[in-house]
């Protein structure tokens, strides 16, 4: 028997960007919550020795233990699914912070064309722009109406950035100023200006100066130390859950954390939910813990297997289409990429930081027209700086060996004459690309682990080469002496490291019918359930997901504020 | 060539960031409470400006033990990652640079044992975009590779593989790395990929795991290793020649 604690107002899943900004403003508003997070507690003093590339990048120090969960992944229906033994196309965060801890802190906005999807197609195209199985749908909200809650989450987390000359208005100018340009940056600014593009600032989450949030909540500028991506920033200058969100809820005295709480079921009885059912893993204990409002914050996946594993909402059938717990598996197209190798500059790649970079827009959502393109949607194009470190940095010219001597002059050679250009592409939803439980493999508790269906499209072959081609285009610009384009997508395949961008399986709209939940990220199915973070998008668009989650969970804080005191389903 | 050039060192040296300069500059001690952590614990405490370990002269090095590896084994894999980075006029090879020590130290730890993968069952042969389906652990796989290397190398030479010409082991490499050697139990090109990345693992990462040694992998390639900032040098069009650090340098004697 499970031992029964006693009830609180709300009970959040998962203690990551999502989960900690909901804290924060619920307990802001006196609500009694608990966050229950499977992983560890972290701190910026963890971090002293951090410059580890093989710990943290190598051997994955701070993502999950996937020996005790992962996921199962197949192509398609056909074929058997087998469990990600090991690492590789996406990382999985855990512990206090989740992913917020070790993320590079590029913060984007989602374009307004990417929330009317649907219908902003069919009225520039036509209806037979959308292939057949192509499922994109509407988002149930506006760019406009999202704007407010972006901007929150800028605030909050102190962005680095300057307009973004294609992107959607903005009511205020970004926190702080941009980063600082390096030398490669400008390469690329001059680059795309003179080829009549857009070019801005990446919007960076490693501060650019010191920063004070409307919190209250006081950090330090970034120095650029080229250890951020997979790492925690041992200046706290990375917004990050811990260093921003966290502890302004813990400061209200309303919240309460217990790490090492690994929950299993939501409980539910009718449509509504009562609580959660979670193991203590230091102990082995089960216990429940009652709440008014359950908030699943716990990444893509484990939205998704919590809710399956729970019986809650329909579960979605890929034949038919219908039901909406797991539809929409969307990710994102990370190819299509132009590597210059220069024979006489040098730049200062060891250098860099997370969020360092310039992006344009000029190919990304419906910027640029389709009518003549066998794809919809597009990709940003960028040049990143975020710290070449030596492991994983070993470019050659095509033709080099893979090893021996050659390899080696060359890889050292060209580890600080390289540049890359990269676009980042969109990922539309198909009827065919699903999550739901694996039939055979489990997890440490023995409940069945998510499985993924899943492989790239002919819409995403043609992306890939469309972005690759103008990616090379602006590299030549840039006069590399030697362009490499990469523009061949082959199948997915889940062994290289792509994005943990993973998105879609408890998806927002504006009808139960083909959406599990409005857009305060209310459950259709059961009103005082609220699921948030990147399994809410319908599709991914041709950016990082973050600054969109960040603005959702602003917008389910003030949903279940709401709904705290009035009840029913919010739209 | 030594790699290692001392003159450049010293011109360099006044110019690098070091953590007490660093922390005098960016007056982010007035950062509020959540600063505190790494900061507090530095400021706390006496920054030692110069690393007496560099300076020293040879001294033994009690990490260049076996942890996993026979003898023979570690034989094996020295003139395997030689092959694989070797020395040139560059600078060290995977073998000076300590590499098959360092890939013995990490098959004794969690690596070897994959502890943080799933190595649940049922295991089926899965399409090679589904990853390694295997049930074997990496030590488990080194063993049966180590000696299959040596059968190989037998079979086709008459002699064990370190005993073998600079060339002829590249023929076996090869071999392995375009599974052209039969093996039931493993995947010789897998395991070739794995060898491969751990030498480059072995090379350039933190000299503390036993490869990397002197921090000569790092200084061939230019990076400056463990370094607190770069903020006074991320905007200059030249390329920075900052001496290395290692983690080493954070920890007090
Ligand atoms: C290396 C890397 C770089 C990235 N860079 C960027 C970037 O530059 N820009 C960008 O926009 N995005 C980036 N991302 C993605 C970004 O980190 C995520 O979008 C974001 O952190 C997701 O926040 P979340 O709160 O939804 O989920 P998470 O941060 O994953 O938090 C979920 C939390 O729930 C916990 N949890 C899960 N299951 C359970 C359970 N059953 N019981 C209890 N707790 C549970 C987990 O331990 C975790 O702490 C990056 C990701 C990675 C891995
Ligand atoms: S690059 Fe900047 S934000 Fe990232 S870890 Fe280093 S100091 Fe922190």
């Amino acid at each position: 028997m499970a031992k029964k604690l006693p009830k609180v107002d709300v009970v959040i899943v998962g203690v990551g960007w999502a989960g900690g900004i909901i804290a924060a403003e619920l307990a802001k508003q006196g609500l009694q919550v608990v966050g229950l997070e499977r992983g560890k507690e972290r701190k910026t003093e963890d971090y002293f020795m951090v410059h580890d590339e093989l710990r943290y990048a190598y051997r994955y120090e701070l993502f999950q233990d996937l020996s005790k969960e992962t996921v199962t992944f197949r192509s398609n229906e056909k074929v058997r699914a087998l469990p990600m033994r090991q690492y590789g196309s996406f990382l999985l965060g855990d512990g206090l912070g989740g992913a917020g801890v070790h993320w590079n802190g590029q913060t984007y906005r989602f374009l307004p064309y990417d929330f009317q999807i649907q219908s902003k197609t069919v009225e520039r195209y036509g209806k037979n722009k959308i292939p057949a199985g192509m499922t994109i749908q509407d988002w149930g909200i506006t760019y406009d109406e999202m704007e407010p809650y972006f901007d929150a989450f800028e605030k909050m987390a102190g962005i680095s950035g300057e307009e973004n000359p294609l992107g959607g208005k903005r009511s205020d100018k970004y926190p702080t100023p941009p980063m600082k340009y390096s030398p490669q940056m400008k390469m690329f600014q001059d680059a795309t200006k003179k080829l009549n593009l857009h070019p801005y600032a990446t919007p960076s989450a490693n501060l650019s100066e010191a920063y004070t949030n409307p919190d209250g909540i006081a950090r330090t500028a970034c120095q650029y130390c080229g250890f951020c991506e997979r790492f925690g920033c041992e200046y706290g200058a990375k917004a990050d859950p811990v260093v921003t969100v966290i502890p302004v809820a813990n400061k209200t005295g309303k919240f309460q954390i217990r790490t090492h709480s690994y929950v299993r079921r939501i409980l539910h009885t009718g449509n509504k939910a009562t609580g959660v059912l979670y193991t203590d893993v230091t102990t082995g204990e089960e216990i429940e813990q009652p709440a008014d409002i359950v908030v699943l914050t716990s990444y893509v996946f484990n939205n998704v297997r919590l809710l399956l594993n729970s019986k809650l909402g329909r579960p979605y059938d890929p034949k038919t289409g219908t039901g909406v717990i797991g539809k929409n598996y969307a990710y994102q197209v990370q190819k299509g990429n132009a590597l210059g190798f220069y024979e006489n500059m040098e730049f200062n790649n060891f250098a860099g930081a997370g969020a360092l970079g310039v992006t344009i827009d000029d190919y990304n959502g419906d910027n640029f027209d389709h009518a003549n393109l066998n794809f919809i949607h597009g990709g940003g194009i960028r040049i990143s700086q975020t710290g070449k470190r030596p492991i994983a940095s070993n470019s050659v010219p095509k033709g080099t060996p893979t090893w021996g001597k050659e390899f080696k002059a060359n890889s050292i050679k060209y580890y600080n004459r390289t540049l890359s250009v990269s676009g980042q592409g969109a990922s539309m939803p198909f009827q065919h690309h699903y999550l739901d439980l694996d039939p055979e493999y489990k997890d440490v508790f023995g409940d069945p682990l998510i499985r993924l269906t899943f492989d790239f499209e002919e819409q995403d072959r043609q992306l890939a080469a469309f972005l690759a081609e103008r990616c090379g285009e602006i590299m030549k610009e840039m006069g590399a002496d030697l362009i490499q384009v990469a523009k061949d997508l082959g199948p997915y395949d889940i062994v290289p490291y792509q994005s943990t961008h993973n998105t879609g399986g408890v998806i927002m709209g504006a009808s139960p019918d083909s959406s599990a939940i409005n857009n305060y990220g209310q459950l259709w199915d059961a009103e005082n359930v609220f699921v948030v973070g990147a399994s809410s998008f319908p599709h991914n668009s041709g950016y990082n997901p973050t600054g969109t989650v960040g603005a959702l969970s602003y917008r389910t804080a003030e949903g279940i504020i709401k709904y705290s005191k009035n009840g029913g389903i919010l739209v | 060539m030594s790699i290692h050039n001392e003159e450049e060192s010293k011109d360099q040296n006044p110019s690098s960031v070091t953590r007490r300069k660093f922390l005098k500059n960016s007056g982010y001690v007035v950062g509020g409470a959540i600063l505190g952590g790494i900061v507090g614990n530095l400021l706390g405490r006496p920054v030692q400006e110069n690393n007496p370990s560099q300076a020293a002269g040879p001294t033994t090095d009690y990490n260049q033990a076996l942890m996993f590896f026979t003898i023979e084994q570690f034989r094996t894999v020295e003139a395997a990652t030689e092959r694989i980075f070797p020395a040139d006029e560059i600078g060290p090879g995977a073998k000076d640079l300590g590499v098959a020590y360092f890939i013995d130290h990490q098959l004794s730890g969690d690596w070897g044992f994959n502890a943080r993968d799933y190595m649940q069952g049922p295991f089926y042969k899965g399409e090679a975009v589904q990853g390694y389906q295997g049930r074997l652990k990496r030590r488990e796989i080194f063993d049966i590779a180590l000696q299959e290397m040596n059968n190989y190398s037998r079979s086709k030479y008459q002699k064990r593989f370190y005993e073998l010409t600079g060339e002829q082991q590249d023929e076996v490499l090869t071999a392995f790395q375009n599974d052209e050697v039969k093996i039931t139990t493993i995947s010789p090109s897998g395991f070739f990929n794995t060898l491969r990345t751990a030498t480059i693992q072995g090379v350039y990462a933190d000299p503390l795991y036993g490869g990397n040694r002197n921090m000569d992998g790092w200084k061939m390639k230019n990076f400056p290793g463990n370094q607190m900032a770069y903020t006074d040098i991320i905007e200059d069009e030249k390329l920075a020649k900052i001496p290395p650090k290692s983690l080493k340098d954070h920890v007090q004697h």
